[in-house]
């Protein structure tokens, strides 16, 4: 089966003047199959954040290849770029700040449906509709980010990522900033969202809670200091860990 | 959010609505009068009267006469126009082409904006007035030559802060999201950049009515602005400072209109400010 996914190489170093370079994130790989759910942990500064920039486009890689269902995310240009954010899509790890506070969380959601030329009507049905499917009313697409509680904000970031129909939904700490009933909510509303879309939809989970990938992940990477240092089934890994730093994350959290 | 606090921010948006009407038509009042300055002023603004010089305030001149027996009053009605105008239209110019490049600059980044950024140091460098004075000098004397000069000294104030907001909001989640809707360079600076930045912009271009409305009246005092014997306040000041000390009136009518005019817009600007601000929308 064709990855949706497949990371070769990636790289990034930051190159500062006066100090020596910095490999933020150094060569590594990975693939993410259709329908799969893949966590990816470590500790801050371990370059959880970059990957998934460099992935989304948002930071351009030093090196490597993001192939994103057969093409190439690093050598596209603007408009390329833009038809390809159809298909990937992103939670924030803080859902207050991921919407435009001078917008409604309805104009957030269907921008994307603008931008692809949907009608107002139509963008206004559809956004009502996302809205439900990820346990909103209807009524929330009126209100503004900061007049909503940060689990509700989320599901409407959720809803603004589902909104493109993507294969990919990168997570990129999407429930740390929440409590943590309000997490087992998000990540409760994630696995339906899994289970209905089935191999239509992937999901990388950032995260640096190994028990919520235990949880809610099919497999998982260790990335420390930049490179991937382990990886495989989430029990597994937290059974036998083979590598020192992931021993020492999992005796910190037992 | 409790009830309490609800009701303490509703009650809060609401004096800053009625500050925002009340500042509102107290500029809106300045500006209409300013327009029909001429049908408003109870004498000839620009007749003498040589046997009735720097006459007291009474009652038949409310704010006294100058040293050719102008009435004080008219003369200050009619510099409304020149004033008022002239500084609006200047402060609209900076701010507009300062917001322009500093968000260019701000989004765009690499070297374009080390250009800029350095070629606005430069200006920042210079004393302001003085290289405001060189600039008109080139250009020689008028009320448009006064403006184009001061444009130059100021755009740079208006560019820093357009591009540290724009860097600002560069790095926010929701612009990362907005271009992972799909949003070009343009949308995602007109529908997300701008609004979000212009809040603080607006109160400093409202903030800096006054001074420009100084300094405006500086170069005209040099010559190189509004002209004798147009009446313009800040040309009006400067011309009789040297009678402060014996007729004070003339010297203080104008004072006093630049103080109300520029009070009224700060009022106006702080105002908007506060009305701008999406967290006293209220839950």
């Amino acid at each position: 089966m064709e990855p949706v996914l497949k990371v070769d190489n990636l790289t990034k170093i930051f190159t500062r003047k006066g100090q020596p370079d910095f490999t933020a994130v150094d060569h590594i790989g990975f693939e993410l199959y259709p329908g799969e759910c893949v966590g990816l942990i470590g500790e801050s500064g371990s370059g959880k954040t970059t990957v998934v920039n460099m992935i989304t486009r948002l930071v351009d890689a030093t090196e490597g290849s993001v192939i994103l269902d057969g093409e190439d995310i690093i050598k596209m240009s603007g408009k390329e770029l833009r038809r390809a954010y159809r298909k990937m899509q992103m939670v924030f790890q803080t859902p207050t700040d991921s919407f435009d506070p001078r917008r409604t969380l309805g104009d957030g959601i269907g921008e994307s449906l603008r931008n692809s030329g949907m009608s107002r009507a139509d963008t206004k049905k559809e956004v009502a509709r996302l809205l439900t499917e990820c346990g909103l009313t209807p009524d929330f697409a009126g209100r503004y980010p900061h007049q909503v509680s940060g689990g509700q904000c989320q599901r409407a970031a959720i809803a603004r990522a589902l909104a493109v129909k993507p294969r990919l939904l990168i997570c990129d700490e999407a429930t740390s900033s929440l409590d943590v009933t309000i997490q087992k909510e998000i990540v409760a509303l994630l696995n339906e969202l899994r289970s209905q879309h089935g191999s239509e939809l992937s999901i990388l989970f950032i995260c640096h809670d190994i028990a919520l990938v235990q949880q809610f992940c099919s497999r998982v990477l260790v990335l420390y200091k930049g490179r991937i240092v382990e990886q495989g089934r989430p029990d597994d890994v937290i059974r036998d860990p083979k590598d020192e730093y992931t021993r020492r994350l999992i005796d910190s959290i037992l | 959010m409790s009830e309490p606090t609800v009701r303490i921010q509703k009650i809060k948006r609401d004096t800053v609505k009625t500050r925002l009407i009340l500042f509102g038509a107290l500029a809106l009042l300045l500006l209409v009068c300013s327009v029909f300055s001429e049908h408003l002023t109870p004498y000839d603004p620009y007749l003498q009267d040589l046997t009735n010089t720097k006459a007291a305030p009474s009652a038949e001149h409310l704010f006294g006469t100058d040293r050719y027996g102008r009435d004080m009053l008219s003369r200050v009605i009619v510099g409304s126009k020149t004033s008022i105008y002239s500084t609006l239209l200047l402060v609209a110019i900076v701010t507009a082409l300062g917001t322009m490049i500093g968000v260019f600059c701000g989004w765009h980044g690499k070297w374009i904006d080390t250009v800029l950024m350095r070629i606005s140091d430069m200006f920042l460098a210079f004393p302001g007035l003085v290289f405001a004075m060189a600039v008109a000098g080139v250009l020689g004397g008028g009320l448009q030559n006064a403006i184009i000069a001061l444009v130059a000294i100021s755009w740079p104030k208006y560019a820093r802060i357009a591009r540290s907001q724009t860097l600002a909001q560069k790095e926010t989640p929701y612009l990362k999201a907005a271009r992972l809707s799909g949003s070009g360079t343009w949308k995602i600076i007109f529908k997300h950049i701008l609004p979000n930045i212009i809040g603080p912009i607006l109160v400093t271009s409202m903030l800096d009515i006054g001074t420009m409305m100084m300094e405006l009246a500086g170069l005209s005092f040099l010559g190189l602005g509004a002209k004798p014997p147009t009446a313009e306040w800040g040309s009006m000041m400067s011309d009789t400072r040297s009678l402060l000390s014996t007729v004070p009136w003339v010297t203080l009518a104008p004072g006093f209109a630049i103080f109300v005019s520029v009070m009224i817009f700060n009022l106006l600007g702080d105002t908007i400010r506060d009305y701008a601000d999406p967290k006293s929308r209220g839950r």
